[in-house]
């Protein structure tokens, strides 16, 4: 008799959930049935609020059964063992409207394949972008970035194309690929799904920017908070290298490129990327004056091509479907896909990879359902700590960069974090300038100094003291770390505080400006 | 004993944090000595290694309690009621985050993000991830971890 195959996730949020123990008590169960029983642990579909999701494979499709907990494994196996039918049974995954809207061109195979497997990559389209990389040279590929439009899925969105364009032109005996895998920003765990999920897919993006700009080497630097990412990402680089896919003869070609994970030490401030440059180097994460770009002289002195985890995800599809297959997608200057991630309180969180122009209210209400304790929805944080806090008659603004700059906000990581009506925005925004207290590298003086000054004019504020004075003051504030700060934690954190005050100023007893009577 | 650990790393991308991240793996902090130690070592000053270690939260230079509980304080973690589950918690400790129980068995931490934030409030229980969790929940994976521990 042949092994039952079972497919159930290593994904944190999975594992968070329980995965373990209900893997630990399918093996169990099976065993006393003497069952053969195969337990593939996948990456996540990204609709947490099925984990852990337990899915079986019937003529082809998948058949998934979720939130199991582990008392729930003598039943569900009797299940699928059977006729299929159980309380907890949601019938064909990839037909679940969540899952069924969405564009997939990065996370195709999370969810489906097994993400140390390089043959499951392989049979589900994996390397086609690599192969057609490996016979154009360098510039062609960098033209290929260019043509698809593609800007960094970091946050600052920077044309991905001029980037690679600028490394590759830039003359030096040695260039580095760097991924900035520290994903800090609250609301946001799309490197993470993906690093766990689909850890090939990286790596085939970094080998491609490798090959396109003449690096032979690439980091992954890793936040310790991720250890299961740790060990997946370490896991598919030794089975890349056994298979000849990373190392100095990649598929055959000649060509050298390899890869190395660098976990750091718990520091916001190392997404930055000249701090995370300074960090690699094993210094403080405090961040380097631009100019130089990193581009030119980056990671000990060489030109280095550092890129947001999504960015490099999203370039083996660009190369093996072609530039304007990805083109086509979005809108605006705002091109391909992005995984929005839904997170806070919200009904049906996760990921939803789609293309850029999605209205924030679609997200917040359509696809994610409200809030989950089913009261109305009050503000939206819209990319990470340093983004927008936004009301919900602000919903009906598409999700693209320029529109999000337009409007004050910005799309940052694609992270949504939902607050329902208790929420307390003149909180939120002190905790904004808490956070940068916290985090701030202490470089330069708006930052290191500002946010603490920032978080004592909102007490008294609150505390009602002087308060329009004390209202100028946070003004003022704002617009000196905004102006004087080096790079964006101290120039963006602002944004969440004066978005608070600008969109709910009664949480700061600030009374709407009445026309004085002349 | 500190240099047979932080030897291997001499050389490597990054070695200093590498190196640290390894004492604290073996020691469970980093003692006094780690300055001098890895600043010969890597040939730097220990003024160096001392700021590389004050700036990373991961590393202290105090023993921390027997199972670390870190406490998701985001954004993310806040909308799903983290605060009052941060201060249940506290309660049930009678610790405020940051503090060290005085039997040396738990300490309390706030960290910003574990990727969790779907399934909020998140807490990390000695390397456990908890998600939705609750101050039970904490509570459970604490024992969890003794008894997995004793074993």
């Amino acid at each position: 008799m042949s092994a039952l195959k079972l497919f159930l996730p290593l994904d944190s949020v999975a594992i968070a959930m329980g995965a373990d123990d209900v893997a630990d008590a399918l093996q169990n169960e099976a065993a006393k049935r003497k069952i053969k029983l195969e337990l593939v642990r996948t990456g996540s579909r990204g609709m947490h609020w099925l984990e852990p999701l337990l899915e079986v494979e019937k003529d082809c499709k998948r058949i998934g059964y979720g939130p199991v907990s582990e008392d729930d494994a003598v039943s569900v196996l009797d299940a699928i063992l059977g006729d299929g039918r159980h309380d907890k049974c949601v019938g064909l995954v990839e037909e679940i409207p969540f899952f069924k809207k969405q564009t997939r061109l990065i996370f195709e195979r999370c969810g489906v394949t097994d993400p140390l497997s390089l043959e499951d990559y392989k049979s589900h389209g994996g390397f086609e972008g690599l192969d057609k990389a490996l016979n154009i040279d360098g510039a062609a590929i960098c033209e290929e970035i260019m043509q698809s439009g593609l800007r960094g899925r970091g946050g600052a969105g920077f044309p991905a194309g001029i980037k690679w364009k600028t490394v590759s032109e830039a003359k030096a005996d040695q260039k580095y690929i760097v991924v900035n895998a520290d994903e800090g920003d609250s609301g946001t765990f799309a490197d993470r799904m993906i690093m766990e999920g689909d850890p090939f897919c990286l790596i085939e993006g970094m080998i491609i920017a490798g090959v396109a700009v003449g690096a032979t080497k690439g980091f992954v630097y890793l936040r310790s908070e991720y250890p299961i990412a740790e060990r997946v990402l370490n896991g598919a680089i030794v089975n890349a290298r056994a298979a000849g896919v990373l190392g100095d003869n990649i598929r055959g070609t000649g060509k050298t490129f390899d890869i190395e994970v660098f976990v750091g030490a718990g520091a916001y401030i190392c997404g930055e990327e000249t701090s995370l440059l300074n960090s690699l180097e094993g210094k403080r994460g405090e961040v380097r004056a631009k100019p130089p770009l990193p581009a030119l002289e980056g990671l000990f002195g060489k030109p280095t091509l550092v890129h947001n985890v999504i960015s490099l995800c999203s370039v083996p599809a660009i190369l093996a479907k072609g530039a304007k297959f990805y083109r086509d997608y979005g809108m605006g200057k705002s091109t391909g896909t992005m995984p929005f991630q839904l997170a806070g309180n919200i009904k049906y969180g996760g990921l939803f990879e789609t293309a850029f122009g999605v209205t924030l209210g679609e997200l917040v209400n359509d696809i994610g359902g409200g809030t989950f304790t089913e009261k109305s929805v009050r503000a939206a944080q819209i990319g990470g700590p340093l983004g927008a806090y936004l009301p919900p008659e602000m919903y009906n603004l598409p999700m693209d960069y320029e529109t999000m700059l337009a409007n004050g906000a910005g799309v940052g990581h694609g992270g949504v974090v939902v607050f329902d009506e208790s929420v307390n925005l003149l909180e939120q925004a002190r905790y904004a300038f808490e956070f940068c207290v916290e985090e701030s590298c202490g470089k330069c003086t708006p930052c290191r100094i500002g946010s603490v000054r920032g978080v004592e004019v909102i007490d008294r504020i609150r505390a009602g003291r002087d308060h329009e004075k004390n209202v100028t003051v946070l003004d003022d504030l704002c617009e000196l770390m905004v102006d004087g700060s080096l790079c964006a934690m101290g120039g963006m954190t602002p944004i969440p505080v004066q978005s608070a005050v600008k969109h709910f100023p009664e949480d700061f007893g600030i009374k709407q400006k009445q026309e004085a009577a002349t | 004993m500190l240099a047979k650990i932080i030897e291997p790393y001499v050389g490597r991308t990054g070695g200093l944090i590498s190196a640290l991240r390894a004492v604290q793996a073996e020691v469970g902090y980093l003692p006094e000595e780690t300055e001098a130690v890895a600043g010969d070592l890597f040939n730097i000053t220990r003024a160096e290694v001392k700021g590389v270690i004050s700036f990373y939260h991961d590393f202290t230079r105090e023993p921390k309690g027997e199972t670390v509980v870190r406490l998701c304080a985001a954004e993310a973690c806040q909308a799903a009621g983290g605060r009052q589950f941060v201060s249940e918690v506290e309660k049930q400790y009678a610790l405020k985050m940051g503090e060290t129980s005085a039997s040396k068995d738990i300490t309390l931490e706030p960290v910003y993000c574990l990727g969790l934030c779907s399934c909020a409030p998140a807490a990390m229980v000695g390397g456990r991830l908890v998600g939705m969790a609750s101050a039970a929940k904490v509570e459970k994976a604490i024992e969890r971890v003794k008894r997995e521990r004793v074993s």
